[in-house]
């Protein structure tokens, strides 16, 4: 482990009475369109993420796991209901600047070197020269890239063109990490390579996350706990627990029975069919 | 390397293109029937090619080296076409300049206020629908009314004026289109980021509209261009190429070779305009990642 993060504030232990929930979210509802047009994007939504928590979201199309991020990061608003970022209503965590996002796409300004993407919310937040340029370098180090700070983002390979939006995203110290899809769009050797980066990089920041996927085995190896989620209207299905820290995953993970059997929990309620349940109880 | 040979390639290309035209124009002028071929009564086939409709080209240029006119003292016909065409061009630029001004600004408004682009927009487009020489008179008149700071209203100004009503249209269209184009992932994040408008513009929606801007800068430089040479013709403007194009034809059949000098002027004016534009262009270099990867 790298002793480059230093975090500000230790990361919450879950539980700790004084802290605030990372994300608290109330019977949110969000319906787009009007009258006979309507879709009901999410029903009926309640979740709490616990501070340095990993909470994956997964589902089918359409299940309001996007429409859910946007929410909280306060890209969209709910038609009722309640979010709260740190205690605080998300319009005022977002102004505060409490999370940082990620999305599918890096999302790289293409004019702009590695450096000064990375640099971007710091620069636009009024950071001094000097401190940024200390903490673009730390950024840099700490996803590994230190030696492409003055390259284009076009000079790069989607995975550490992901890599710097993730950097981009931690730069403000955010004790929430919000990431839409961020591998998504990665081959598979290079997703699992982020995937391992992204759990070492949790464990240095202690940065509560909440990350949508399609994956399966993704979601339960990133996480503490997947949220299933089904579509129309968006609602969640079950939340499954993973054994195990979320810090303290590595590859060998990947082929543990426990591992096994959560992913088998995760696709089994993704398909309707709970793995438990009584053999016959999914004909009827 | 293989950018040099590609550059190399294109130089080549077009001057090859440039001598072929010529070299087609001067056959012709040797070798095509003095008295053109025709179909019946009026109706041409080919063109003329005696020496007072197509003078040879070294024609042309032998007569740049000779005195406008038989007054003694008079410039020789080069001297005189360069002074026009640097009196146009200066005219053309001012009218460039206040046209992308007010182009950019119109995008600006019409960007960060809807209700502003439903209003303005259909204007926009109708203004182009005014014919130019319409225009011109009513400008004149207007501007005579107009004196500021004790500075008179002139003509050349009524001229920029007409430039500018032609060079601003490209550049509102195409801005308004560039400032609107950032990808949706940017504009989320900087929502996040929760930066004001001003922000927003100076640190995406302005550099992401560069490669919008570019094309609709070139069209303006080249409305400006026209725009300023028609103007200077219905305005009766002297000093230009506009009014050296009506001079110089009145001699035409006496002197043909030499009413081909303005229009030699007019392209050099453009060529000017349109390396303006490029440098521009250059400059702008790191906003335009598509172009530049090439």
């Amino acid at each position: 482990m790298t002793d480059l993060e230093k975090h500000p504030t230790p990361p919450a232990s879950t539980g700790g009475f004084a802290t605030p929930p990372a994300i608290e979210v109330r019977a949110v509802e969000r319906v787009f369109g009007k009258r006979r047009k309507q879709v009901v994007a999410l029903a009926a939504v309640d979740l709490t993420v616990a501070a340095g928590e990993f909470v994956s979201l997964i589902g089918p199309s359409g299940c309001g796991k996007s429409t859910l991020l946007r929410l909280v990061a306060d890209l969209d608003t709910p038609t009722a209901g309640d979010v709260a970022v740190f205690g605080k209503p998300a319009r005022q965590a977002r102004a505060d600047q409490d999370y940082g996002i990620a999305f599918q796409q890096a999302g790289l300004l293409p004019w702009r070197t590695v450096a000064a993407n990375v640099g971007l919310p710091l620069e636009l937040h009024g950071a001094s020269g000097s401190e940024r340029k200390a903490r673009v370098a730390e950024l840099l180090e700490l996803v590994g890239l230190a030696d492409f700070a003055r390259s284009r983002p076009d000079q790069l390979s989607g995975g550490m063109q992901q890599r710097v939006a993730i950097a981009r995203a931690l730069a403000e110290r955010p004790r929430l990490l919000l990431m839409d899809e961020p591998f998504g769009a990665l081959d598979e050797i290079t997703r699992e390579r982020m995937q391992n980066e992204l759990v070492r990089i949790c464990r240095e920041t202690g940065a509560a996350v909440l990350f949508v996927t399609h994956s399966i085995p993704e979601a339960v190896f990133l996480s503490d706990r997947v949220v299933v989620m089904s579509a129309r209207p968006g609602r969640i299905v079950d939340i499954v627990d993973v054994p195990g820290s979320s810090h303290h995953r590595t590859d060998d993970v990947r082929d543990d029975a426990g591992f096994f059997h959560a992913v088998a929990t995760v696709r089994g309620h993704l398909h309707g069919a709970p793995t438990d349940a009584a053999p016959g109880s999914d004909t009827r | 390397m293989s950018e040099i040979l590609s550059r190399s390639r294109a130089v080549v290309l077009g001057v090859v293109g440039v001598a072929l035209l010529l070299g087609a124009w001067d056959l012709y002028a040797a070798f095509g029937p003095d008295e053109g071929v025709r179909a019946g009564g009026e109706t041409y086939l080919l063109p003329r090619a005696d020496d007072t409709t197509m003078p040879h080209t070294w024609d042309v240029v032998r007569r740049l080296g000779e005195p406008v006119n038989a007054v003694p003292g008079a410039p020789d016909v080069l001297r005189a076409v360069v002074d026009a065409s640097t009196f146009t061009l200066a005219i053309a630029a001012r009218g460039f300049v206040v046209g992308v001004l007010v182009g950019l600004v119109l995008a600006l408004v019409m960007s960060r206020f809807r209700i502003a682009e439903s209003a303005l927009l259909p204007w926009i487009v109708l203004s182009q629908t005014v014919p130019l020489i319409a225009l011109a008179p009513v400008v004149r008149r207007w501007g005579s009314q107009i004196e500021i700071a004790g500075q008179q209203w002139t003509n050349d100004q009524s001229v920029a004026v007409i430039a500018a009503y032609l060079a601003f249209f490209p550049v509102a269209v195409g801005a308004l289109r560039g400032l609107k184009a950032p990808d949706r992932t940017h504009v989320d994040l900087f929502h996040a980021y929760g930066v004001g408008w001003w922000r927003g513009l100076l640190a995406l929606r302005l550099p992401s509209s560069v490669p919008y801007l570019l094309p609709a800068l070139r069209l303006a430089a080249a409305s400006a261009v026209i725009g300023t040479i028609v103007a200077e013709v219905s305005l009766g403007l002297k000093g230009g190429i506009g009014r050296m194009f009506i001079d110089y034809t009145t001699t035409a059949t006496s002197d043909p070779a030499k009413s081909f000098a303005p229009i030699l002027g007019a392209i050099a004016v453009g060529l000017v305009a349109a390396a303006v534009v490029g440098l521009i262009g250059l400059l702008l270099r790191p906003y335009r990642p598509a172009e530049a990867t090439r």
